[in-house]
């Protein structure tokens, strides 16, 4: 590169701090006051207003706000209390422990998001206070505007984005895990306190233990089911399509991929339809005589197997024409060569298929497997549209035999339950359980990529 | 020798029977989807294959509820989408391009945290959101707006794999040139990527039709039915606790055809981007 950046010779800060002017060492107190001294105007002026903002919010709503973070909210219950003041009984609502948790947890992410700025402060600071040492040029005002748009500009395209991703994800999942260690549930609806570890207890040892081993039994259950058949039989299809003298491929592939466009709701809650008792499918088969009697594939009076292998089929209608594409993309792509050389020696087609191509796709596809494979643990929309859960199972707490950890998530806070407190200890269980699963096939593939 | 070539031809005359088999296997039950919207039917049920009747009248009938305001719900939906189009397309490629073709510190640290971030499942922050935007008096559509484009900055990977793709010494031969980054990005950057940007503002303009969860949690608190989205109104009108489903069940079915022929037309218009984009994804982890 032509263009090497100027690297000047680091100074501590401690130094900075001694030997750097007035308005150097104020910086440390008094953030941007160096970047105005060396005519930074517009730096400086947004680095200083931020502090003063923060300092006047911080001591007027801040410490309020972090107060009831950590008690949220002292009015537990509803109650009447003696207003000596006015001389009458007045009745006390117990403060609202959700918006308490939610404005605490913004109050820390306002007081990262300062301590963000003041290092970045500092760091310019010493940055200016070494150019000066050395003599160099400081950039102007202008310059440092124009570096927005070059050598900055990362921060310039990321800022609106990250503050959405603050607001709208990294707030709600850190408000959503706080509360896995509150007692939020149907008998603390809206005054709630930090209980630690006992919603954690609960779902693994106390009344919902019965619950969530079975659930999460089904649930990988589940996910290795749907992957791998959808997995298997992709590639089996698109071996079909790809296959010599198969014509209009795209049209054969378009066929496949059209029931993705259908929205889930709706094929799904017609598959539903279609698959109840009293639905097409039974009708058809009593028509053929293929059956005497309707069959219980999904409702209430299903087997738990039964409707267990249906959902596991109707998600290979769903799931083979994605692992289709993608598999076909991969197909298109393998070396020949090896094919070749071992049709030479006589290999059939099921010796090449099993020994060669499936190992090769399996191979590329490792990666997306893993996906797959996390997506199906949060698989929401088959198990919700299709059964519902169904069949209940009168041994679970809130759940079905074919609920999966999200499904039962989602009544656990939506249903007659509301249990918010157990459904956030789910929402990080089921983190971890992802996570661990990643975390060991990245390792694996990665091991097999270095070779 | 003849032998052979039949025995090849017979081959691929049951290679194009299975074909045909699994082909009508997947496309039947969409047909009997399309065949129910035109069946005459009281019974909010539709048990027969082929319709005993045929009939327009739950075309008509679903623009003429007025307990479901079928069209508001489309004009509802079509402002949302086009919006949060245009926003999320804009967030997800800055973010994209950013990550892909620039180097800067936080470079790592945020696309680890991206990682862990997604894996949280998505319904663990409903509840939150919910709070948060009642908090702002915002359970309308523009806080499903919000949601919608809030979390767009995390979608980046598919396009970041394509930005991948394109060699990096186009932009060093423009900056030695003495390009800046930010004329890098718009004269060299976002010209190339224009299947990428045709399939992120796709993929954003489908999600609010077929979006039932959220919209649901933000918009049914108001309980007017004129402020929902085509697929909460949808899934409302046969979910509903008021027990209406099954005299408006061939009318539902009637609306969700008429929302899926255009996403079906997006849809095979966008598949081939779509393959790009997951095989672009899957080998770089």
């Amino acid at each position: 590169m032509f263009k090497r950046k100027h690297n000047p010779p680091k100074a501590t800060y401690r130094e900075v701090f001694s030997k750097g002017s007035a308005a150097t060492k104020l910086s440390f107190f008094l953030m941007g006051s160096n970047a105005l001294e060396n005519k930074q105007w517009v730096k400086g002026f947004c680095l200083m207003l931020s502090e003063i903002v923060f300092l006047i919010w911080f001591f007027l709503s801040g410490i309020p706000t972090l107060n009831s973070l950590a008690t949220l909210g002292t009015v537990k219950h509803k109650r009447v209390v003696y207003d000596a003041a006015q001389g009458v009984y007045v009745t006390k609502q117990p403060s609202n422990s959700v918006l308490l948790l939610l404005f605490g947890v913004l109050a820390l992410m306002i007081i990262a998001a300062i301590i963000g700025l003041y290092i970045v402060n500092l760091k310019s600071t010493r940055h200016n206070y070494v150019l000066k040492r050395d003599g160099e040029h400081i950039p102007s005002n202008g310059e440092e505007l124009a570096s927005l748009l070059d050598t900055r500009l990362h921060a310039t395209l990321m800022a609106v984005p990250l503050v959405g991703i603050l607001l709208f994800t990294v707030l709600p999942t850190v408000f959503m895990i706080s509360m896995a260690f509150t007692n939020y549930d149907r008998q603390h609806p809206i005054a709630f306190s930090w209980t630690g570890f006992q919603a954690f207890g609960n779902v693994l040892s106390g009344d919902l233990a019965g619950t969530f081993f079975p659930v999460l039994g089904w649930t990988i259950i589940w996910a290795v089911a749907a992957t791998a058949t959808t997995f298997f039989f992709g590639v089996l299809l698109a071996l079909l399509i790809e296959s010599k003298g198969i014509k209009h491929k795209a049209f054969w592939r378009t066929i496949f991929v059209i029931i993705w466009a259908v929205p889930q709701f709706v094929s799904l809650l017609m598959m539903a339809q279609f698959l109840d008792y009293q639905g097409a499918l039974n009708a058809i088969l009593q028509n053929l005589h293929l059956i005497s009697h309707p069959i219980h594939f999904i409702d209430n009076q299903a087997s738990p197997w039964m409707a267990r292998i249906t959902v596991i089929i109707v998600n290979m209608w769903i799931g083979i024409p994605v692992s289709m594409l993608v598999s076909t993309a991969i197909i298109q792509n393998l070396p020949t060569d090896q094919i070749e050389a071992a049709k030479i020696d006589g290999a059939n087609s099921f010796q090449i298929f099993k020994s060669i191509t499936f190992p090769q796709i399996l191979y590329v596809m490792a990666p997306s497997l893993i996906q797959q494979f996390i997506g199906n643990i949060n698989n929401f929309n088959v198990i919700y549209l299709l059964t519902g859960g169904a069949p209940m199972n009168a041994k679970y707490n809130g759940a079905g035999s074919t609920d999966l950890l999200v499904t039962w998530l989602y009544n656990l806070t939506f249903g007659q339950e509301q249990r918010y407190n157990a459904s956030a200890v789910l929402g990080i269980l089921i983190f971890i359980l992802s996570a661990t699963f990643s975390l060991i096939a990245y390792r694996r593939t990665n091991a097999f990529k270095e070779g | 020798m003849k032998s052979y070539s039949n025995q090849r031809r017979l081959s691929l005359i049951f290679r194009y029977i299975l074909l045909t088999l699994l082909a009508v296997l997947w496309i039947l039950p969409i047909i009997w989807i399309v065949l129910a919207s035109f069946s005459y039917n009281d019974t909010g049920f539709v048990s027969t294959f082929w319709p005993d009747k045929f009939t327009l009248q739950n075309y008509i009938g679903i623009f003429n509820n007025s307990q479901y305001p079928f069209g508001y719900w489309i004009r509802n939906t079509l402002v949302i989408s086009i919006l949060s189009m245009i926003i999320s397309t804009f967030l997800t490629i800055s973010v994209a391009y950013v990550l892909s073709r620039l180097r800067f510190a936080f470079r790592k640290p945020f696309l680890q945290i991206a990682l862990v971030l997604g894996m949280f499942p998505g319904f663990m922050s409903m509840i939150a959101l919910y709070y948060i935007l009642k908090g702002l008096n915002m359970l309308n559509l523009g806080g499903l707006l919000l949601v919608y484009v809030g979390g767009a900055g995390l979608g980046f990977y598919v396009a970041k794999g394509f930005f991948d793709t394109i060699p990096r010494s186009i932009d060093e031969a423009a900056e030695i040139d003495g390009a800046t980054k930010w004329q890098v990005f718009v004269h060299i950057g976002l010209p190339l990527s224009k299947p990428m940007i045709v399939y992120t503002a796709l993929t954003s303009f489908i999600a609010p039709w077929t979006d039932f969860i959220f919209s649901g949690i933000i918009l049914s608190t108001s309980g007017d039915a004129k402020t929902y989205t085509v697929a909460y109104g949808l899934y409302n009108m046969v979910h509903t606790t008021k027990g209406n489903a099954t005299a408006y069940f061939a009318q539902f079915v009637a609306g969700c055809v008429i929302i899926a022929i255009p996403i079906t037309i997006l849809f095979v218009f966008m598949q081939k981007f779509y393959v790009n984009g997951i095989t672009a994804g899957a080998d770089k982890g």
